[in-house]
C-alpha cells in the first residue's frame, strides 16, 4: 500500500483559496470537492469540543482523521452528518451549503457513515439492514406496501438482488438471512459499511472500522476500502487508531488534538511533523 | 426466497384465523357454544384487533402507548353518531353496510386524532412518550364526558357542556350514547381481524415497514441512513389509530348503551397486558392473549369475587416466569431447536 | 378576590398530597427507573389502615398514622421484594405489567376485605380552623396540616438525599447502578430503602387525601396516583424538588380550572397543561435533558 507514490498535501483552506484540491490532481482537479468545511466549531456549554476546522476532501479521495482519545474526531463525523448542528462554520457537500439541515438531509446529499460503537438495526436481519441504505432509492409508497401493487413486487425484487450484491463485496451474502444482532463483532463492523455504501453516498465517514479486528482482518479492510473507492468512485474520510491502516491507504491526513487542527499533509509528512509527534505519535510510536 | 417467506407465513395466518372462525361458527349455530360465550365473540374480535394494532406501535415502532383506549372510544362515539347520521340521512337500512361504513367512519375520525396527537406525542421520547399518550386518553375521556350530539331530522347538533339541544339524542355527556342500533356482528369482526392483520403484515414487511422498525432499533443510526424516524414512527401511530378506531366502532355498535367510562386508563392497560402477555412485536402472541385474556374471566366465573384477583396474580406470576432467566433460557434452546430442524440456515447465526 | 385565595389555598392544599405522592414516585422512578403503578394503591391500603386503627381500634390519630405508615414501609419492601426484584434484568414493559398486576391485587383485595361501599374517613386533625376577611375565607386545620407536613417532608427528604449515607447511595444507585455496586453499595438494599420511604409517604398522602376527600374506596387512590405520577412528570421525574413544584402547580391547576374554567375539564386541564410543558421542556420543569452519546 505504502508505494502509492501519488501522494499530495492537502491544501490549507486557510491559506489558499483553493485552487485545486484533492490528493491526486488529474482524477479531482476539475470537479467540486464532495467536502468543504470551513471554520467549522462546536461548543458544549463554552467548551470548543471541535475549533476552526477546515478540510477540504476530492471526489474520489480518501482522507484520514487521527488524533488522541477525545481530540475531537467522533465530533467532527457528528457535525458533518448533522447529529450536532455546528455552532460556527459552514460545510459544503457537493457544493451545496448544508446549513440548517438535519442528518436525513445531509444523507440525501450523500453524506453516509458507520458509527464507533457499532449501531446495526440488531434486530432485522443482514439484508434488511442493507435494504433500510436502500430506502432511499426504492420509491413506492406506504399503500403500495399494503396492497402489495405490482410496484412492491417489482421493487422488493431489485432492492433484494441490490442487497445481495453489496453484501457481496464483503463476502455477506450468505448471512443474508441472519440477525444482525448476532453476527460476530468483524462483521458487524463490515455490515455497517455495506449499509452506508447502500446509500449510495458521495463521502463514506468511517469511524474507527478496523476497531477489534485483528491484523490478518485489517488487511483485509484496507483492500476493501480501496477497492470500494475505485469501485463506487466516491471520497472516504476514516477515524482510525490502527497507524498501519492510516499510513497505508490514507492518501491525506488530518491531524486533530484538542478539537483543533495541528497538521495537515501525506502520511510522510504527518510522521515527519514535529508537533504530531509530540502530541500524538511520541506517545504511541508503533506507526 | 424470503419474499416468498413472508408471504406463505401470511397466508397461513389468515388460514387459521379463517378456520378459527369457521369452527366458532359452527359451534353458535350448532349450539354448542354458551350464551355467555357467544356475547363475548364480538369484544373478542374488538380486543384482538386492538392488540394487533397497539402492538404496531408498541412492538414494530417501539413506543410505549397508555392511551390507546382513546382512539377506540373516538371511533365507537363517532361510529355511533355515523350511523344514526347515515340512517336518518342517506336512508341507508342495510345493517352490514351501516356497519361498514360506519367502521370507516371511526377509523377516519380515530385516524384524523390520531395525527394531532401523534404530531406533539412524537416528538417526545420513552417514558415521556408515555406518560402524554396517557394523558391524551384521559383528555380525550374528559371532553367526551361533555359532549352533546343530537339528531334532528337529517341535522347533527352538537353542543358542549349543554345538554338542552333539538331532537333526539345520541351522544348525552357523562351518560354516554343510548339505545344505540346494535348492528355489530361476528362475521363482520372476523372481517375486521383478517384486515387488521392484512394491514400490519404487510406493511410490515414493505419498505415503510422497515423504517418503522429500523428506527425502533437505532434511532440515529435509522436517520443516518437517510431515514425520516418521525415520519414511520407516525405512519405505524396513525396506523394504529385507525385500525383502533374501527374497532372502536366495532364495539360502540355492539351495545345499545354505551359510555366514555368503559374506554378508561384501564382499557388502554388491559389491551397493552395483552400485547406484553402476547409477545412484544408478535402479532400472534396478541392474537392468542387477547382471545385467552377475554375469556378468562369468564371461565373464572366460579371464582366469583376472588376472579379479578386471581387475575392480578396470574398476571404477575405470568411476567415472573416469563423472566426469568432459567425458564427463559429453557424456551430458547426449545424454540433454536425447532427452528434449526426447520431451515438449514438457522445455525448460520452462531 | 377572597373567593380566589380560598381555591388558591385549596389548590395549594391538594397539590401538597399530590406532591408527596409524586415524590414518592420520583424517588422509585429515579432509583429503579420504572413506573410504579401500584404506588397509588399503597394510598388507599394506608389509608384504609388508618381508618381501620382509628374507627374499630379507636387508637389516636397520630398512632394511627404511624401504623399506616408502618405497615405500608412493609408493604412496599415486601412488593418490591417478590415482585419487581426478580425482574431487575427484565424489560421496562415487563416491569410496568407487572406493577399493573400489583395495582390490581392491591385494589381487588381492598375490595373482599373492605367491600366497594365507600368509609366516611373521620376528620383526623380538627384543632380548629383559621377564619380571615370577616370569615369568608375559613382555612381548615387539614389544610394547614398537609401544607406543613409537605413541607416538612421535603426538608426531611432533601438533607436524607444530601447529607447521610443512605441518601448518597440512593443518588449513586440512580445516576449509575452498576458503578454503584463496584462502589460497593448494596443496590438491592438501596432500592428497598427507597420503596420502604416511597411508601411511607404514600401513607401519609392517603391519610391527607382522605382528610380532604373522605370517601375511602378501593379506587380512591388510583386517580390520585396517576395525577400525582403526572406530578412528578411535570417536575422532571427523578427530581425531589421537581416532584415538589410539579405537585403544587397540578393541585393549583386542577381546582382553578375546576372553579373557574369547567368542573368536568378539570382534569383535561391538568394533563393539557403536561403536555403543553413536556412540549417545551421535554424532561420537564426540573429535569435535566438526557443526550444519548453518538
Amino acid at each position: 500500500m505504502t508505494e502509492n507514490t501519488q501522494k499530495k498535501r492537502m491544501l490549507d483552506t486557510k491559506m489558499v483559496p483553493a485552487p485545486s484540491h484533492g490528493i491526486i490532481p488529474e482524477r479531482d482537479l476539475n470537479s467540486t470537492p464532495v467536502l468543504e468545511a470551513r471554520h467549522l466549531g462546536i461548543e458544549f456549554g463554552g467548551l470548543k469540543a471541535v475549533d476552526d476546522f477546515n478540510l477540504i476532501i476530492g471526489k474520489t479521495e480518501i482522507a484520514g482523521l487521527i488524533g488522541p482519545n477525545g481530540a475531537g474526531k467522533t465530533t467532527v463525523f457528528n457535525l458533518l452528518t448533522k447529529v450536532y448542528q455546528p455552532t460556527m462554520g459552514t460545510i459544503m457537500v457537493n457544493g451545496k451549503d448544508t446549513a440548517g439541515m438535519n442528518t436525513v438531509q445531509a444523507n440525501k446529499l450523500g453524506i453516509a457513515r458507520t458509527f464507533q460503537n457499532i449501531r446495526l438495526f440488531d434486530n432485522m436481519t443482514v439484508e434488511d439492514n442493507v435494504r433500510i441504505g436502500l430506502h432511499n432509492q426504492v420509491r413506492y409508497g406506504m399503500f403500495t406496501g399494503i396492497l402489495r401493487l405490482p410496484a412492491y413486487w417489482k421493487q422488493e425484487k431489485a432492492q433484494h438482488e441490490k442487497a445481495l450484491e453489496l453484501l457481496s463485496l464483503f463476502d455477506m451474502q450468505d448471512l443474508a438471512g441472519t440477525r444482525a444482532g448476532s453476527l460476530p463483532y468483524g462483521a458487524q463492523r463490515r455490515l455497517e459499511i455495506v449499509r452506508a455504501l447502500a446509500t449510495n453516498p458521495s463521502l463514506l465517514l468511517l469511524d474507527e472500522p478496523a476497531a477489534g479486528m485483528n491484523p490478518h482482518e485489517t488487511e483485509e479492510l484496507m483492500r476493501n476500502i480501496i477497492r470500494i473507492r475505485d469501485r463506487f468512485q466516491i471520497a472516504i474520510m476514516l477515524i482510525e487508531h490502527d497507524m498501519n491502516l492510516v499510513m497505508g491507504i490514507c492518501e491525506g491526513i488530518c491531524v486533530l488534538n484538542y478539537g483543533r487542527i495541528i497538521a495537515k499533509g501525506t502520511a510522510d509528512e504527518i510522521q515527519a511533523n514535529p508537533t504530531v509527534i509530540e502530541a500524538y505519535l511520541g506517545k504511541k510510536k508503533e506507526g | 426466497m424470503k419474499l416468498k417467506k413472508s408471504t406463505i407465513n401470511n397466508l397461513i395466518s389468515y388460514g387459521v384465523v379463517i378456520v378459527a372462525f369457521i369452527v366458532c361458527q359452527a359451534m353458535i349455530s350448532s349450539g354448542a357454544m354458551s350464551r355467555s360465550l357467544k356475547g363475548q365473540m364480538v369484544p373478542i374480535c374488538v380486543y384482538i384487533v386492538m392488540a394487533i394494532s397497539l402492538n404496531l406501535v408498541v412492538g414494530i415502532s417501539g413506543e410505549l402507548s397508555l392511551g390507546h383506549a382513546g382512539f377506540m372510544s373516538i371511533g365507537a362515539f363517532s361510529a355511533i353518531i355515523g350511523a344514526a347520521w347515515l340512517r336518518a340521512a342517506l336512508g341507508i337500512e342495510n345493517e352490514i353496510l351501516l356497519l361498514v361504513l360506519s367502521m370507516i367512519v371511526g377509523g377516519a375520525f380515530a385516524g384524523i386524532f390520531g395525527v394531532l396527537i401523534g404530531i406533539p406525542v412524537l416528538r417526545l421520547r420513552g417514558d415521556y412518550l408515555a406518560i402524554v399518550t396517557l394523558a391524551f386518553g384521559e383528555i380525550i375521556r374528559n371532553v367526551l364526558n361533555c359532549l352533546y350530539f343530537s339528531l334532528e331530522g337529517s341535522r347533527l347538533h352538537v353542543s358542549f357542556n349543554n345538554p338542552s339541544i333539538p331532537g333526539t339524542i345520541l351522544l348525552n355527556g357523562p351518560n354516554g350514547a343510548k339505545d344505540v342500533a346494535k348492528i355489530a356482528t361476528f362475521p363482520v369482526g372476523f372481517v375486521l381481524i383478517l384486515f387488521t392483520l392484512f394491514v400490519v403484515m404487510n406493511l410490515v414487511n414493505s419498505r415503510s415497514g422497515r423504517a418503522i422498525m429500523a428506527s425502533r432499533d437505532n434511532r440515529i443510526a435509522a436517520e443516518a441512513m437517510g431515514i425520516n424516524v418521525t415520519k414511520y414512527k407516525m405512519m405505524a401511530f396513525v396506523t394504529a389509530a385507525v385500525l383502533a378506531g374501527m374497532a372502536g366502532a366495532l364495539y360502540g355498535l355492539n351495545f345499545s348503551t354505551v359510555a366514555a367510562s368503559k374506554f378508561k386508563f384501564d382499557t388502554s392497560i388491559l389491551v397493552l397486558v395483552f400485547v406484553v402477555l402476547g409477545g412484544i412485536g408478535n402479532i400472534w402472541g396478541s392474537i392468542i392473549a387477547a382471545t385467552l385474556l377475554t375469556v378468562l374471566p369468564e371461565l373464572l366465573r366460579a371464582f366469583a369475587d376472588y376472579r379479578m384477583l386471581v387475575y392480578a396474580i396470574v398476571l404477575i406470576l405470568v411476567m415472573l416466569a416469563t423472566n426469568n432467566p432459567f425458564i427463559r433460557s429453557l424456551f430458547d434452546r426449545l424454540i433454536h431447536r425447532g427452528r434449526s430442524a426447520q431451515t438449514q440456515r438457522g445455525g448460520a447465526a452462531e | 378576590m377572597v373567593s380566589f385565595l380560598r381555591f388558591l389555598i385549596n389548590g395549594i392544599s391538594l397539590g401538597s398530597v399530590y406532591a408527596i405522592i409524586a415524590l414518592g414516585y420520583t424517588m422509585v422512578y429515579g432509583i429503579a427507573k420504572m413506573l410504579n403503578f401500584a404506588h397509588g394503591d399503597v394510598i388507599m391500603v394506608g389509608a384504609y389502615i388508618a381508618f381501620c386503627a382509628m374507627q374499630y381500634l379507636g387508637l389516636p390519630p397520630l398512632v394511627a398514622v404511624l401504623a399506616a405508615m408502618v405497615f405500608c414501609t412493609v408493604l412496599g419492601m415486601v412488593i418490591e421484594g417478590l415482585a419487581y426484584r426478580p425482574l431487575r434484568q427484565a424489560t421496562k414493559l415487563a416491569v410496568l405489567i407487572t406493577a399493573i398486576g400489583v395495582s390490581y391485587l392491591l385494589q381487588n383485595t381492598a375490595l373482599l376485605i373492605w367491600s366497594s361501599n365507600p368509609k366516611v374517613f373521620p376528620s383526623v386533625f380538627n384543632i380548629g380552623t383559621i377564619r380571615l376577611f370577616d370569615g369568608n375565607l375559613v382555612i381548615s386545620s387539614e389544610t394547614i396540616l398537609t401544607i406543613v407536613a409537605n413541607i416538612v417532608i421535603m426538608i426531611a427528604l432533601t438533607l436524607f438525599t444530601g447529607r447521610t449515607k443512605m441518601g448518597k447511595a440512593m443518588r449513586a444507585v440512580s445516576e449509575d447502578r452498576g458503578a454503584a455496586e463496584l462502589m460497593g453499595i448494596n443496590v438491592n438494599r438501596t432500592i428497598s430503602l427507597t420503596f420502604a420511604i416511597g411508601s411511607a409517604l404514600a401513607a401519609i398522602a392517603g391519610v391527607l387525601l382522605c382528610s380532604a376527600y373522605p370517601t375511602l374506596q378501593p379506587t380512591t387512590g388510583s386517580m390520585p396516583g396517576i395525577k400525582a405520577f403526572t406530578a412528578a412528570v411535570f417536575g422532571g421525574i427523578g427530581s425531589i424538588p421537581g416532584a415538589m413544584i410539579g405537585g403544587l402547580l397540578l393541585g393549583i391547576i386542577e381546582i382553578l380550572g375546576k372553579a373557574y374554567i369547567s368542573t368536568e375539564l378539570g382534569d383535561a386541564l391538568v394533563f393539557a397543561v403536561l403536555i403543553v410543558v413536556l412540549l417545551f421542556k421535554p424532561a420537564g420543569l426540573l429535569g435535566k435533558p438526557m443526550r444519548e452519546k453518538v
